[in-house]
Parts: C-alpha cells; structure tokens; sequence
C-alpha cells in the first residue's frame, strides 16, 4: 500500500495544492512540497489557501492545511526554486514525481531533468487546462513513465488564470494516477530508509 | 517506420527531429522530445537524426496550473 510510499510535488499553487489535499487524505506515507512562492490575493480563486493565509509561503500555509486534515502522511515542504541544480537533493526519495507548476518552461525544464536523473520513475504532469468546461477533452497520455493528463491544447489566455474547477479536476487526475501506480506497482522501497513512525509523521 | 507518439510514419535516411516535427504538422511552441527514452534537446532538433523502427514522443507543454 502506498503508506510508505513517498511522491514529490514540485508546486503548490492550484495543481499542487489540490494534489496535495487528495494524497493527504488518502495517507500516502510522506509528501514532498516545493514551491518559493508567496500566497497573493489572486491565488485564492484556485489554490487551496484561505484569505487569512495571504503574504505567507505557499508550503508552510500548505502544510499547516494538511496537517489540519489530521491523516497521517509525513509533510515535508521544501521553499527553494527548484531546479536542475537541487531537483535531486529536495526529491530524491520519491519515486512518482507530481509536476505542479504554472508555466511551460518550468514543465520543461522539471520533466527534462528529472527524465534524465531518474529515467526509471514515474512522472505525471499537467498540459492544457485553462477555461472552463470540457470534461470530456481532458486525458491521460503516457510516454513511457511519463504521463501527461490535460486537454493537451488550450492556451492561458494573458492576463486570465485558470479557473478552479478545471484545475481541480487535474489535479484529482494527477493524484488519482499516482494512488494507482502505487498501489499497482508497490513503490515503496523508495522510502524505505524513512520508515514512517506514527508518533513522529506530522511533527516536521 | 517510426512510431510518433503511437502513430505510424514513414522513415527516410537521414530523417532529423524537424522533418519529423514537419511530417506530423507539429508546430507547438514548448516541447520535450524523446528518441528510445532519450532525451533530445531542442538546439538539436536540425541536426539528430533518429533510426528506422525508433520510438519518438513529443510532449506539448501548455502553461497553467
């Protein structure tokens, strides 16, 4: 089962936060957050955040929501920039790597390294999901260990965020994924030098 | 042949990545692009060339999350 499974999410903004909430409730063993980014009033229209939480950091006002939930995955939040340089050092014990982030360099440049660093692990990213609507547009397409799930084609429109229902229905997509991959493929030898205490998961 | 993210297509000698790109009317602006599980970077993409039978995926990455 997937409670000593570890997965990384690099990004906690509506992708992120919401794969997050979905793999916390289901306790998946130890979560892996990054994210550098501060909450600000537009966050709030998609991201799991509440208007009291403005100004903070996405992964410390992430972690304090799912340690609210009370279940008992191990929440460990890393606020650098990620990037080639740290990809390994922040998630190199997760073995399904969650890709959260809002722009497409940044989507490049998570599945170029870590498809180089870690060619045998799972990736599940997100690929077209402004707007509203469409549900029947949104899929699943794998290469290799890599899954992209989106409607593959629209475009941010500039100066428009997406839109929360949209981006949720990713991001359960992308968790919803990820339980079946662990639960199919018993990953959790990657985690297996952090065996999970209950007396100590929450208190990181 | 090759196979183009699961699609049939005819090979040629000395068929690059862009002569794929071109084959399949692919023209989206952010890409990652992998031969057998290799990755290929985008200032390459005129100069490899890919084998008969290869695997290529091409990953359109839309920005939004």
């Amino acid at each position: 089962m997937w409670r000593n499974s570890t997965v990384g999410i690099a990004g906690a903004g509506g992708l992120g936060s919401n794969i997050a909430i979905n793999l916390c409730r289901a306790g998946v063993g130890k979560l892996i957050i990054a994210d550098f980014d501060h909450i600000v009033p537009n966050n709030l229209n998609r991201q799991q955040y509440y208007h009291d939480q403005i100004g903070m950091l996405k992964v410390e006002a992430l972690r304090s929501n799912l340690l609210r939930i009370g279940g008992l995955s191990q929440i460990q939040i890393n606020s650098s920039k990620v990037s080639p340089d740290n990809l390994a050092q922040i998630f190199s014990e997760a073995s399904i790597m969650l890709e959260a982030f809002d722009r497409n360099e940044e989507k490049a440049m998570l599945l170029e390294n870590w498809s180089e660093l870690y060619p045998d692990r799972y990736y599940i990213g997100a690929s077209g999901l402004a707007g509203v609507g469409g549900n029947e547009t949104i899929t699943t397409r794998r290469f290799g260990n890599v899954f992209i799930i989106g409607d593959g084609s629209s475009e941010l429109t500039p100066g428009i965020s997406p839109v929360a229902a949209r981006v949720a229905l990713v991001a359960a997509m992308q968790a919803n994924l990820a339980l079946e991959l662990l639960l199919l493929n018993d990953l959790s030898y990657c985690s297996g030098f952090f065996p999970i205490n209950i007396n100590t998961r929450n208190h990181r | 042949m090759i196979t183009v993210n699961g699609n049939q297509v005819e090979w040629h000698e000395g068929m690059t990545i862009r002569n794929i790109l071109q084959v399949m009317n692919y023209s989206f602006r952010m890409l990652v692009i992998k031969v057998d599980g290799k990755l290929v970077k985008k200032d390459a993409y005129d100069q490899t060339t890919v084998p008969d039978g290869a695997e290529v995926h091409v990953i359109h990455l839309i920005s939004g999350g």
